[in-house]
């Protein structure tokens, strides 16, 4: 567990279970000093309270489909989420969370999430950096060109269908309702047919 | 699911198979665990003994592809032995029914097969009708075409001695099983099962789950507290996804996607809008029409009136006889028929079957948009193994997206909880929510139509595109879309609403125009007393954790699905130690004159189907009530590849000859032959049979979790578990580099090996079994392996087309060097 991990690092087997055994029979305020669990001296020195003054958000989990409670705690200073856990009040997971839920805050900062839209023009090696003005004005254009080039009005059988065969969408479980809707509203209403995401897989 | 995961607790007999919940929906076990403090029994039945195996009261082994052969197995112990619930049984299901001389099953095939077409003519399945064309029933059960005669003729051959040679189970291990789900056949007992990919990915996926579904309806689990089917999804929103017509063939609400011979809404409604006779049938979807014009209304706004049949026209529609499933979409990539493509917020290059051919059938598009947290190995196809990407023209746009913390709106989980979430952070850099993305790309082509014109630009230019607030996304503007309005002033039921106002609930949805409803599921969900799905209240007045206030479910809040089969005929529960509903209106005389229910919100509120005093009410529903005839379906003609289950072997399987018919492999599944699928059966080269599955720290292709350090510390690497008596034969030692190779492709990965997976017998003859994760990519970490999809079969089931990567063959070697 994270807030554990630095603590235990040293300690050697016997020390841990001398420790575990402690905590388990409710030791003296005088005998957890001697174990060093005691924090410092209270000031500013002592352990800070790392969610005092932060402000908690709920969540739901992004992973599996339980459904978690998830809180998260935004430092007012940098508007950056600092520390995500369980939610006790949820009447789901009342608190716990999965390794991967737990992990939550390495995916409200994570070096490796993507902060700049990314292009790869044809036949090219690398990625370039590209706004978004250029992204999106580009893209409707890709999508105007192929579907006025591959639209079928009407089949060979003389039946009007009206879609665009040419252009397929996958995705996404990973997204809000309402997002999904509007997504799927969009596709259509550029006459996509190719429409899936992972429920089929 | 047609419960929910806090209701597991209330089970008896919890069966876990085909998935893996204590490692997979960990969180979600405490439920599990709930129930056994409670005396519940809890059966794994798995090709693995994994750490749901460990918690369990009763573990069997399995051979991957085999649960019809398990659970026909149980099917006929439920028969001979008598532990049906038999007034649900004769009361609540079609088993009474009688089927026409027409149907018969001989060697592996039903009648009405043709094998030109490799389609079954499902009128040789339809029921034996009386002269004014109501179906004949026989509530005593006992004539020779009744459903249940049939299906007890059906699976005789099923003997715990066949399905042990079959599965690879031992005997004494089925008849545990067996024994003790049979056990909950009374009023007073609930089983649930618990099941996910483990049985929806393969060619016999979808008869998997009506095996398991008939034995929930001889049992009487169905709308009990503690019972249902329960599936147990993968993504937190792919109910939601699937819900709001993400797939191909539903437009939001399940309402069926028209086919192009549907050339206006009235054929399109004449077709999909099933009847019935009988006035005891609610057959709910009768109300589809109010929903299909509320969507179209919700879609194209006053655009969209009668004399246009509600701008109908303007919507795709789908060819005759051809699906456009995923691996329809990559066959189609592959002949290069596709020029653009989004992979939006997916990674179709590791979690694909066939995933070589998915790669590089990507090489064939003009371009790509890839909207995602992290660069995954599709948007980075072209830089992937074996790919020169001087050679490759495909243009990809990659789209940073917020992740759930940094945006806000609703999510449904596998309980069908839409549950809404709020945002924490703004998203990192540049990064924008999909909601952002999508309104302003789509304003940004419809600019574009506008100005320039085009091919039919009409759809694009009425779309009703109204979902920001001050330039950003507006979640709410959406959920109250979805939800529904009035268009107009309109009485309804005897109330007034004024144009503007929320639609109360699906029951007040028009055919005539006055409503718009994004998805008539959700009609309720954000309604005027606000947002249901944000709700917190943490009551549970019936104690049996249905939580009415947390949040909202569909439909109508309804929290066990099917629930009016939990009552008896005169609306008193069968299991009053745990009702899930009650009837409590008033009587006079022995009649009820005043309808009221208590507990969970009654799965239609008529009258129960009995007076007190025995007499029958014309004016009460049976408790299926999306199903045409309101009964639940133990013989079910509406499926491809028959109306009962049966055992066939998968596309690629270790057995030579399939022990229960003269057929091999389903004779309906459909197959995407890029050269790389397997038959005969048993071919020497790929003698061990691999299942893929996961772990609890990484999550689906691993796009995110890989990226997360403490999850990839825990589990930093493919590996290929293996039994000790494979490893022993193969001279590998726990550790040892290994290479797996299928007809598709091959992978290196570490060796676990365990005492975890043990040879099966099968027939006599012995079968190793082999699982892998499917967590890896090449992109990151480097070295850390590749994805198992490189190795599974694109073959699927025929009413599905999900792909069987649950159940194929390889090769393994220890790599030298």
């Amino acid at each position: 567990m994270p807030l554990w991990s630095g603590f235990l690092m040293d300690v050697t087997r016997r020390r841990f279970l001398q420790l575990s055994g402690a905590v388990a029979a409710g030791v003296t305020v005088g005998g957890r000093k001697a174990l060093g669990l005691q924090p410092p001296e209270s000031g500013p020195s002592a352990w800070p309270d790392r969610t005092g003054g932060t402000v908690p958000t709920r969540s739901i989990c992004p992973f599996c489909a339980v459904g978690c409670g998830v809180i998260c705690h935004t430092d007012p200073q940098t508007g950056r989420v600092v520390y995500t856990e369980g939610d006790p009040e949820h009447p789901i997971n009342a608190g716990a969370l999965c390794a991967k839920g737990a992990a939550l805050d390495q995916l409200a900062a994570n070096e490796r999430r993507l902060t700049r839209v990314l292009y790869r023009a044809p036949c090219s090696d690398h990625w370039e950096i590209k706004d978004w003005d250029w992204a999106l004005s580009t893209i409707a254009r890709r999508i105007k060109k192929t579907r006025d080039d591959g639209f079928e009005s009407v089949d060979p059988d003389g039946w009007t269908v009206n879609r665009c065969a040419t252009i397929a969408s996958v995705g996404s479980a990973a997204l809000d309702n309402e997002e999904c809707w509007i997504y799927q509203a969009m596709l259509r209403a550029l006459g996509l047919v190719y429409i899936e995401h992972q429920a089929r897989i | 699911m047609t419960n929910h995961w806090i209701d597991i607790r209330n089970s008896d007999c919890i069966l876990i198979m085909g998935s893996n919940p204590a490692e997979n929906h960990p969180v979600a076990f405490k439920w599990v665990e709930a129930a056994r403090e409670r005396g519940a029994t809890v059966i794994h039945v798995d090709p693995r003994f994994t750490r749901t195996s460990s918690k369990a009261d009763i573990y069997a082994p399995l051979r991957p592809g085999t649960d019809i052969a398990f659970l026909g197995g149980m099917i006929r112990f439920i028969l001979s032995e008598n532990r049906c619930f038999r007034d649900y049984v004769a009361h609540y299901t079609n088993a009474a029914c009688l089927v026409s001389e027409k149907f018969a099953f001989h060697d592996g095939l039903f009648s009405g097969f043709d094998p030109r077409a490799r389609a079954y003519d499902r009128s040789f399945w339809a029921y034996e009708t009386d002269a004014g064309g109501a179906v004949r029933k026989d509530p005593t059960l006992s004539h020779p075409r009744t459903v249940f005669q049939l299906l007890k003729t059906h699976f005789a051959r099923y003997t715990p001695e066949k399905v042990s040679a079959v599965t690879g189970t031992p005997r004494e291990d089925l008849l545990r099983v067996y024994e003790c789900v049979s056990a909950t056949g009374r009023p007073d007992r609930a089983g649930t099962i618990l099941y996910a990919m483990g049985w929806t990915q393969h060619t016999v996926g979808v008869q998997n789950i009506r095996a398991m579904s008939i034995i929930q309806l001889l049992l009487g689990n169905m709308g009990m507290a503690g019972g249902g089917v329960n599936a147990l999804r993968g993504e937190s929103n792919v109910q939601g996804s699937t819900d709001h017509g993400l797939l191909y063939g539903d437009w939001p609400g399940y309402l069926p996607v028209p086919r192009a011979t549907m050339a206006t809404l009235s054929d399109y409604l004449k077709e999909n809008t099933p009847s019935s006779s009988d006035p005891l049938s609610a057959n709910w979807w009768q109300n589809r029409p109010k929903y299909v014009v509320s969507f179209l209304k919700a879609l194209f706004g006053e655009a969209a009136i009668p004399e246009n049949g509600f701008c109908y026209a303007w919507l795709p529609k789908l060819a005759d006889h051809r699906t456009y499933t995923w691996l329809d979409l990559f066959d189609a990539m592959d002949r290069g028929e596709l020029r653009g493509f989004f992979a939006w917020g997916q990674n179709p290059a590791c979690s694909g079957a066939d995933a070589g051919r998915t790669r590089a059938a990507m090489a064939k598009l003009d371009w790509m948009v890839s909207a995602n947290l992290f660069e995954t190995e599709t948007a980075a196809f072209w830089k992937g193994p074996g790919m020169d990407p001087r050679t490759i023209r495909t243009e990809v746009f990659l789209l940073p997206c917020a992740a759930s913390m940094e945006k806000e709106g609703s999510i449904t989980n596998s309980g069908r909880w839409a549950q809404w979430r709020w945002k924490a952070q703004e998203p990192p850099g540049e990064a924008r929510s999909d909601g952002d993305i999508l309104t302003e790309l789509f304003a940004s082509v419809r600019a574009l139509y506008k100005s320039e014109g085009g091919a039919f630009p009409e759809p694009i230019t009425h779309l009703a595109w109204d979902y920001r607030t001050e330039g950003r996304f507006d979640a709410h503007k959406a959920a109250r879309g979805i939800n529904g309005r009035f268009t107009r002033d309109a009485t309804i039921q005897g109330k007034a609403f004024r144009k503007g106002d929320a639609v109360p609930s699906f029951a007040l949805l028009q055919e005539n125009g006055s409503t718009a409803s994004g998805n008539w599921l959700y009609c309720q969900s954000y309604n005027a007393d606000g947002n249901q799905m944000a709700r917190r209240g943490r009551g549970d007045p019936t104690g049996i954790g249905l939580y009415p206030q947390w949040a909202w479910s569909w439909p109508m809040n309804r929290r066990i699905l099917y629930n009016r089969a939990a009552v008896d005929l005169q609306g008193r529960p069968w299991n009053p130690q745990r009702p899930v509903i009650r009837f409590i209106g008033s009587s006079e005389a022995g009649r009820y004159v005043a309808n009221q229910w208590e507990g969970d919100v009654p799965d239609g509120g008529w009258f129960p189907m009995q007076n007190p005093d025995g007499s029958a009410r014309p004016d009460s529903r049976y408790p299926f009530i999306m199903r045409a005839d309101g009964l639940g379906g133990v013989f079910g003609p509406g499926l491809l590849d028959g109306p009962f289950p049966e055992h066939y072997e998968p596309v690629e399987g270790p057995a030579s000859a399939n022990l229960m018919n003269a057929q091999q492999v389903n004779p309906l599944l459909r197959a995407y032959d890029f050269g790389g699928l397997r038959r005969p059966a048993a071919d020497p080269r790929f003698p061990i049979v691999a299942t893929t599955c996961r772990v609890a720290e990484h999550w689906q292709s691993g796009a995110m979790s890989r990226s997360m350090p403490w999850l990839l510390e825990a589990e930093p690497q493919m590996f290929v578990e293996m039994s000790r008596e494979l490893a022993r034969q193969k001279g590998i030692r726990n550790g040892d580099r290994v290479v797996v190779a299928s007809a598709r492709g091959s992978l290196e990965a570490v060796a676990m090996v365990t005492s975890r997976l043990r040879p099966f017998k099968v027939n006599g003859a012995e079968v190793h079994v082999v699982g892998l994760p499917w967590h890896y990519g090449w992109l990151w970490p480097h070295a850390g392996g590749d994805s198992a999809n490189l190795l599974t079969p694109s073959a699927g089931d025929p009413n599905t087309r999900i792909p069987e990567t649950k159940a194929f063959m390889v090769s393994l070697q220890r790599k030298d060097g």
